[in-house]
């Protein structure tokens, strides 16, 4: 009654997930369809209690959907009209879970090493394997050390190799950092996205958290109340918020570029443009001041309200990021008013609908931006 | 912040923190529950027939019963955690509806007089026994007035003891890691004994250490069960009881010797397996 | 069966009661101060409140039906059993059991207590034998004593100190005879039931005891030349609290009307 879901290491990096599913949990119903090509990372985002979890659990094989298909590559994982559900341990996903539940009696390396064992293979052949996955990761001097003594970052680290390690078709992780204080939240996040990045397979990332989904994924889906109300790339999300919640949930203009003077903190962006940024990045402890090389690749986050409006050319003042746009779109949020611009680079940029009345803003205006360098912040880019 | 060990930052005085003065309303009761428990103990100690122990011990078969005793108790034990371990795991997994009554059941003997498991015995594995008799007819066999008896009678009163230690702890155990082990390939078995077992193994090593010492005090099932004969079903507790009819001296000494046995026994498994954190 | 844990209940019940006996006053005065009116004779209703008896496990039906008989007699009056091997009560009594009266299958039993003076003298009220008890199926075919001295024949006998063990190791003894037992019961009650409940092939316990168990065993007797019996002493307890009350029992036991009933039990005249 069920297909075997393996398939042999070779060409499984063709393998994409294909989703359609219903699942009844409790009185929330989880409805979402949605597809994630091999080496794409996907971020499922949404609120507490808004079915981001269950769909992974739908994923993994911990709990049967109710309708619809799961399937990775040609192998039907679940598929309630044909009877078809293989359990989890047929599956070949690797799930980092939220609270990494690594096994406290064994070391470091037999965590690593329990998939290998788990399938039967001798336990040198399967520490062997897993002192291999550490190495990869950077974290074999870990192999002997029990789960107890490790960090938070190095449990995170070793949640994510042991799911590696069991070489999966399908890498499932949920809310990968939510348990990391602040600064390592940070160190590991880049890491992360470093490594999902070398994955051929797809990756589901379940988080509540817009950065972190903005700047690991590839793509996003918002999930609220167990229906998708977004699917996009993170620029496609942030700057057209299908609901309020993906505004508010994405209040943040966001840019990648490449540090081209440490000095002035100038970012070259992709799209040709600069901005100085000396803000301080409020989750790096070392408050901005310890700048990487030249060349770096950085992550640049704007808040919306940290932008100033102008219909015409501002007085050089303190604020030295100044650049012209034209309108795109305005939107009434709760409080205020989030005005879509098109320039060099493209802002979100939050005004009161008193400044929107005196300003006279409207589709197509010209306008002048600017934002201090002290509110704009960089941090290196995964 | 430590060479100002007395003053805060602000130089006020830091104010040390006594531990709280237990209440009164719950230091008596306290205190007489330790008198309570521990006055007969001392009478034990007191009374003891110091001077004729080792006469005692060498007339009244002490060291055969004692051997008996030790023998039977931890056979006992090990047949309860074969068979209890796996039984304490289905009832707290199993989502079938008479699981709550099946709990209640099986845990029955530990409410139950001994006497009346005895009682209980004899009907189901007594020579006339629902299943004695078959076992008398088919191979000859007869449970009562034998050893295995004493394990028998032994095991179904402290087999409880243990299947409620290690079902507590495997419902209240985390269930995450069985299903991370599941997400690695693990099946069901394989998991159970690679992940959860070790997971318990605490609560399993204190629960046969209950199941041992409620074996080795077992006296009326046994009795009724398996019989009194020296060397074959007289146990500890029926040597100090047969002791106490006739010669009280004698039954004190034999009191001692399993106090002793048994003080030793916990002591040492406490060292090696109870300790709070103990790394197992 | 459950016989076997009556003496730690009673143990127990001695350690609560001494001290309520301590604050309690002494019921005894108020029948005038004259210990001779209060024989069983006395006037119905010139005797009350409460005795209790400690007495053999093997008079448990006997003593029974006398304690009924003597409440009847003697309204207000209340008489409540502890029956147990003789021993194990003797021991209770010599440590504080707070019992009125002490019934014994042996007479060594009983001169513990008096040696003990627990009690002043006694009075041998009835004897006892033994008899060979089988199960009616009798699956190990027992004719005779000797077979009980057949390998594979699971005989249960009471422990040698209690009386009816005593008695079973000299008749033993008369027929010379060697008997492996399979097990050594605490006491006459305990070892009849092993027979009841079909586990022994045979028991020796006392004719009263195959009487009493009416036809769930048969009895076999043993030969008068090789048999052994004991006597039952009785005794009023010093310590009673109620003393003539006890006194009065004891005669009633001692009485006709209390010898007919121990006849039909199946015990001897003294």
């Amino acid at each position: 009654m069920r297909t075997d879901g393996r398939t042999d290491g070779t060409g499984r990096s063709e393998q994409g997930l294909a989703a359609q599913v219903s699942v009844v949990r409790g009185a929330l119903t989880v409805r979402a369809r949605l597809d994630v090509k091999p080496g794409e990372i996907l971020a499922v985002l949404g609120p507490n209690g808004a079915g981001k979890t269950t769909l992974l659990r739908a994923f993994s094989g911990l709990l049967a959907i109710d309708a619809g298909t799961i399937s990775v590559g040609t192998s039907v994982w679940d598929d309630p009209g044909r009877g078809i559900f293989v359990p989890p341990t047929e599956r070949r996903v690797g799930v980092v879970f939220q609270d990494y539940r690594l096994f406290p009696h064994l070391s470091v390396v037999d965590n690593v090493a329990f998939a290998a064992r788990s399938r039967g293979a001798p336990r040198r052949q399967a520490r062997e394997h897993a002192a291999g996955v550490l190495e990869r990761l950077g974290i074999a001097s870990l192999a002997g050390y029990r789960p107890r003594r490790l960090s938070g970052g190095q449990a995170q680290r070793v949640a994510l190799a042991r799911a590696l390690a069991s070489d999966p078709a399908l890498l499932l992780l949920d809310e990968p950092l939510a348990a990391l204080d602040v600064r390592t939240r940070l160190e590991i996040r880049g890491e992360l996205r470093r490594y999902l990045a070398a994955f051929h397979g797809p990756s589901v990332l379940v988080t509540h958290d817009p950065l972190e989904a903005m700047i690991i994924a590839d793509r996003i889906l918002v999930l609220e109340e167990g229906e998708v109300v977004q699917q996009g790339t993170p620029a496609e999300v942030a700057r057209r918020p299908a609901t309020d919640y993906v505004a508010h949930l994405v209040g943040l203009n966001l840019y990648r570029g490449t540090l081209a003077d440490r000095t002035t903190r100038r970012i070259d962006l992709d799209d040709g443009s600069s901005l100085y940024a000396a803000g301080a990045d409020p989750q790096d402890p070392a408050g901005g001041r310890l700048l990487p090389m030249v060349g770096t690749r950085m992550s640049v986050a704007v808040p919306p309200t940290a932008i100033s409006l102008y219909t015409r050319e501002p007085d050089a003042g303190s604020a030295r990021n100044v650049w012209t746009g034209v309108v795109t779109q305005l939107e009434l949020l709760a409080d205020r008013v989030r005005v879509g611009v098109e320039g060099h680079p493209d802002a979100l940029v939050d005004i009161t609908p008193a400044a929107l009345t005196a300003l006279g803003l409207d589709v197509g205006r010209r306008v002048w931006l600017s934002a201090k360098a002290t509110e704009v912040v960089a941090y290196p880019a995964a | 912040m430590t060479s100002e060990a007395g003053t805060t930052p602000d130089g006020i005085p830091r104010r040390r923190v006594a531990s709280p003065r237990t209440p009164w309303p719950i230091a008596v009761p306290a205190g007489l529950a330790v008198a309570f428990l521990l006055v007969p103990l001392a009478g034990m100690l007191i009374r003891a027939p110091w001077g004729q122990l080792s006469r005692i011990l060498a007339e009244t078969q002490a060291v055969e019963a004692l051997r008996l005793s030790l023998i039977c108790a931890t056979c006992a034990t090990v047949i309860s955690l074969i068979l209890g371990v796996p039984l304490a795991w289905v009832l707290a997994r199993s989502r079938a509806r008479g699981t709550r009554y099946l709990r209640a059941l099986v845990t029955l003997p530990l409410v139950l007089p001994p006497v009346v498991g005895g009682v209980a015995l004899l009907l189901a594995y007594g020579r006339v026994g629902i299943v004695g008799s078959h076992l008398d007819r088919w191979f000859g066999l007869t449970l009562p007035f034998t050893t295995v008896a004493v394990v028998i009678a032994e095991t179904f009163v402290a087999m409880p003891f243990l299947i409620v230690s290690v079902e507590g702890a495997l419902r209240s155990g985390d269930r995450g890691l069985e299903e991370a082990a599941a997400t690695l390939g693990s099946r069901a078995f394989a998991t159970f004994r690679r992940v959860t077992l070790p997971q318990v193994l605490p609560s399993i090593a204190a629960g046969s250490v209950l199941c041992w010492a409620r074996a080795l005090g077992e006296f009326g099932a046994t009795i009724t069960f398996a019989g009194n004969l020296p060397g074959v079903t007289q146990t500890m507790p029926g040597a100090v009881y047969r002791a106490f009819e006739t010669d009280p001296p004698a039954a004190v000494a034999l009191s001692l010797v399993l106090l002793t046995v048994s003080v030793t026994v916990l002591v040492l498994l406490r060292d090696r397996w109870l300790r709070p954190g103990a790394d197992v | 069966m459950a016989r076997c844990r009556l003496p730690l209940v009673a143990l127990a019940a001695a350690w609560l009661a001494l001290p309520l006996a301590a604050c309690g006053s002494s019921p005894t005065s108020d029948a005038g101060g004259s210990p001779s009116a209060s024989r069983s004779s006395s006037a119905p209703g010139s005797l009350r409140g409460e005795i209790l008896v400690f007495a053999a496990a093997s008079l448990t039906d006997a003593f029974t039906t006398l304690g009924k008989q003597f409440q009847e007699e003697h309204p207000g009056t209340t008489v409540t059993f502890n029956f147990a091997a003789s021993s194990a009560l003797a021991t209770q009594i010599t440590q504080g059991a707070p019992a009125d009266v002490f019934a014994s299958a042996s007479t060594t039993t009983m001169d513990q207590v008096v040696a003990a003076k627990a009690a002043d003298r006694a009075t041998t009220f009835v004897r006892n034998q033994l008899q060979i008890a089988v199960p009616p199926a009798n699956p190990a075919r027992i004719a005779r004593l000797a077979d009980l001295a057949e390998p594979g024949v699971k005989v249960v006998l009471c422990q040698p100190e209690v009386p009816c063990g005593a008695t079973a190791v000299k008749v033993f003894a008369n027929a010379g005879l060697t008997v492996a037992p399979v097990s050594l019961e605490a006491d006459v009650k305990s070892t009849l039931a092993k027979v009841t409940l079909g586990e022994a092939d045979a028991a020796l316990v006392y004719v009263t005891d195959v009487l009493a168990a009416q036809g769930a065993v048969t009895g076999i007797e043993i030969p008068a030349e090789v048999n052994a019996s004991t006597s039952y002493p009785i005794a009023a307890l010093s310590a009673s609290r109620n003393p003539e009350l006890a006194a009065a029992f004891v005669d009633h036991v001692l009485s006709t009307r209390g010898a007919a009933v121990l006849t039909a039990a199946g015990f001897a005249a003294p």
